[in-house]
């Protein structure tokens, strides 16, 4: 608080075994700002839930420091770290209505009674949950608890707020609805959020800043739009969103760009992100929308295609095409009624800009 | 919506058809359990029954001595004097009855016993009256002759004894069961304090029961929790070591407690041989209360840890965590997060505990000593020794009316819905 460019949470050099063999946290570094929502994004195993425990206190570092408000707090326990924390499965108390279950932090930190009751109603308000706090956890619908799980978090206003896939349980629709409710809670409280989820769209939505998480460390931290953008290396590009990838090799690099081969003398001219020799292996990542068929003189990338397969999906059509010897090349068509014209086994002109096609690790 | 029932497409009242639908897996329900049911119906209700109802039942007295009983009921037990000669004129004629008779109930030495549990002496008397009856009988008048046979013909306390229990059910096996008794005179009453063994056995059952469920329960607590939470492999290995008591026989277990706690037995003599105690003192662990108490702990913990095992695994480690992240200290945190969410465990637990401690019988036959046996074991001495099946039956009976009563209590509390067996 005193120090405004203080970072609220500091992870420095973190590492973390659980069997002394594999290192499941390699390096990770992390400065996390008051206010911000920050989500963890990896696939399964990556060691998102690990960092969480280490953050919460369940689960101790092997190796480096982590910060809470410029403190070091690994030898802090726990229930002196005032960290709200949504769980998976909810771990709503069953035994204790929902009422109870939110008076709890604020009983274990001897509330008097009236402020209490004040407390959970707000919160139970926030929540849209006035009139449930006599029911059981039990009788409550999954988004229901998903919300008292929230509320209860953050009744007893934490510094921070840890996630880990507090929606992986609910439906699709619920967890859109989900999403929205627990971004307007964050934005009208001012909360810091640290969230972990493994849905990339979820990520988007409600994020400030996304730390890509693979393999125990940090592939990318940026927000939603860089990430998507200018991703930094291949993993990333896989990881957000759809991409399309051609492989070759460095024949020529020219200050931000380069010329990749990517076989039979075919050469694209690509931003130079993460490829420093000649002759270096690249891989080039370009997003299906930033193709265009029949393209003008200002692209700069010009090749032949054929197309495979068509899928209509109403705003556009899905054109999946072989491109420099990539079938798998997809292109979102728009659709402005020149359906008729494209058909499969057609071979058609596509190309891109140099500044959409990023050559990558 | 009409009115109308509803009707399936044929035409048949829906209630109808959901009905016969239903019926099906009644019928089928009731065909699977049906082997069972008759299996503890014939081996296990109705024996008990009928042992119940031996706790009140006396018909064999009217049976022997019908004649007798006839005319004794019209006898006024106050006036002081003995009944009339007709009386004796039948009693004659019973025991002569009773000599010829080829049935194994009627028999006049059997009453003589069941009338001794009431006043002491009816044996000798119907004993020694039945042998001169198979010599031959007496001759009229018939109340001198009694007399002269057995002097207490001649007193109105037996026959006030006699007139009482020609009844067909008779409440004096509970009577004895709860330490009372007819005085002479005919009243209910407590027996003399030095006479009362029943009420403090109970006492005695219900307190050690109740210990070893405590003592149960506070061994088994952190092991269940060590259960649940190890790996499945470890805890599955640690899970035969609670069981493998169930591998052995009873008996050798017990035996075993015996070498080891008895005034010889390896835990007094390293305890000597260390100088803790000294030659003289050995500890008395074995035929005592004590002994009960540490073999009977022993047997029953599986029965304790196994379904709070079963509870505690279903605990998600989540709810301890949530506590401790929402401020809780972990002694809080486990009172009352924890704690709570293990009571159907503990209960279950408790109550299985408790209901096999309170009618234990072999352990405490063989460790108990005199201060360490229970009821059940009187219960045995009445039915193997004694012989006094009427009493063992009250005994008995009384044990499952506080089990019952138990029950009820433990349901008001914790609730019965509550308890989770596994
Ligand atoms: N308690 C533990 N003991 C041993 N290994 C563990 C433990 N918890 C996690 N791991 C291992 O650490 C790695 C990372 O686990 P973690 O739970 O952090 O992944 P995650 O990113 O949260 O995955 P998910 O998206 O599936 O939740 C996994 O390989 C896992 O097997
Ligand atoms: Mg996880």
């Amino acid at each position: 608080m005193s120090d405004t460019n203080e970072p609220l949470v500091r992870f420095v050099d973190v590492q973390k075994s659980y069997d002394g063999v594999t290192l499941v946290v390699k390096k990770f570094n992390l400065d996390m700002q008051k206010g911000e929502f920050l989500t963890m994004l990896g696939p399964s195993g990556s060691g998102k839930t690990t960092c969480l425990m280490m953050l919460a206190g369940f689960e101790p570092a092997t190796h480096g420091e982590i910060f809470l408000q410029g403190q070091p707090i690994n030898n802090v326990p726990p229930h002196k770290r005032g960290i709200g924390m949504v769980f998976q499965n909810y771990a709503l108390f069953p035994h204790m209505t929902v009422a109870e279950n939110l008076a709890f932090p604020l009983q274990v930190r001897n509330m008097s009674k009236s402020d209490t009751e004040d407390r959970v109603n707000k919160a139970l308000d926030m929540v849209q949950l006035g009139e449930f706090g006599g029911r059981r956890p039990a009788q409550l619908s999954g988004g229901q608890q998903q919300r008292v799980a929230v509320a209860r978090a953050l009744v007893f206003d934490p510094d921070v707020v840890l996630m880990d896939e507090p929606l992986g349980a609910l439906d699709k629709n619920l967890r859109e609805q989900m999403q929205y409710e627990i971004k307007h809670i964050h934005e009208n409280l001012g909360i810091t959020v640290l969230y972990v989820t493994h849905d990339q769209s979820e990520a988007l939505t409600m994020s400030n800043r996304i730390a890509v998480f693979d393999d125990g460390v940090v592939q990318q931290l940026a927000p939603p739009s860089t990430l998507y953008e200018k991703p930094e290396n291949a993993f990333v590009a896989q990881f957000i969103g759809e991409n399309n990838v051609l492989s070759g090799n460095v024949i020529s690099i020219d200050g931000d760009s380069c010329h990749v081969d990517v076989g039979n003398n075919r050469s694209v001219h690509a931003l130079k992100v993460n490829v420093n020799n000649v002759g270096d292996t690249s891989t080039l990542s370009i997003r299906p929308e930033r193709v265009v068929l029949n393209p003008g003189s200002e692209y700069n990338n010009v090749f032949e295609g054929k197309v495979e397969e068509l899928i209509y999906l109403g705003d556009h059509i899905r054109t999946r095409m072989v491109v420099c010897d990539d079938s798998d090349f997809i292109v979102k068509v728009p659709n402005s009624g020149e359906l008729g014209q494209l058909r499969e086994g057609d071979t058609v002109k596509v190309g891109w800009k140099m500044e959409d096609c990023r050559a990558l690790d | 919506m009409s009115d109308a029932p509803l009707v399936t497409v044929d035409g048949t009242p829906l209630k109808v058809s959901l009905g016969r639908a239903k019926r099906k897996a009644k019928i089928r329900a009731l065909l699977l359990v049906a082997p069972l049911f008759l299996f503890i119906l014939l081996t296990f209700f109705i024996p008990i029954m009928s042992m119940l109802l031996r706790s009140v039942d006396n018909e064999n007295v009217a049976y022997t001595l019908p004649n007798t009983a006839d005319l004794l009921a019209e006898w006024d037990v106050d006036s002081g004097d003995l009944p009339d000669e007709a009386v004796f004129a039948a009693l004659a004629a019973d025991f002569k009855a009773a000599t010829v008779s080829k049935e194994d109930d009627i028999n006049a030495t059997k009453v003589g016993t069941r009338f001794n549990y009431e006043k002491s002496g009816f044996r000798s008397m119907f004993r020694k009256t039945n042998k001169i009856f198979e010599k031959g009988g007496v001759e009229p008048p018939y109340k001198e002759a009694f007399i002269k046979i057995n002097k207490r013909w001649g007193d109105a306390d037996y026959w006030r004894v006699m007139q009482r229990e020609m009844r067909g059910k008779t409440d004096s096996y509970y009577l004895a069961a709860v330490d009372s008794g007819y005085t002479d005179d005919g009243e209910r009453a407590m027996n003399k304090p030095g006479k009362r063994i029943y009420l403090k056995l109970y006492g005695r059952t219900l307190g050690i029961s109740l210990l070893i469920t405590c003592i149960c329960l506070l061994l088994a607590y952190p092991v269940a929790y060590l259960l649940s939470i190890l790996k499945s492999r470890t805890s599955n290995l640690l899970m035969i070591l609670v069981l493998l008591p169930f591998w052995t026989s009873l008996l050798v277990r017990t035996s075993a407690w015996i070498a080891l706690l008895q005034k010889e037995g390896v835990i007094n003599s390293v305890l000597v041989s260390i100088g803790v105690i000294d030659d003289a003192n050995r500890l008395l662990m074995i035929h005592n209360a004590t002994g009960t108490i540490i073999a009977m702990v022993h047997v029953l913990l599986p029965f304790m840890i196994l379904p709070l095992y079963s509870v505690m695994k279903t605990i998600p480690p989540s709810y301890m965590r949530a506590a401790r992240s929402l401020g809780a200290t972990p002694f809080t945190a486990f009172t009352k997060v924890y704690m709570p969410n293990t009571v159907p465990g503990i209960g279950a637990g408790a109550i299985l505990v408790f209901i096999l401690a309170i009618g234990y019988y072999i352990t405490p036959a063989l460790v108990g000593g005199q201060s360490g046996t229970l009821i059940s074991n009187e219960i045995a001495r009445h039915l193997e020794t004694s012989l006094n099946w009427g009493l063992a039956a009250a005994l008995g009976a009384l044990l499952l009316v506080a089990v019952f009563a138990l029950y009820l209590v433990y349901d008001k509390i914790v609730g019965i819905d509550n308890m989770k067996l596994g």
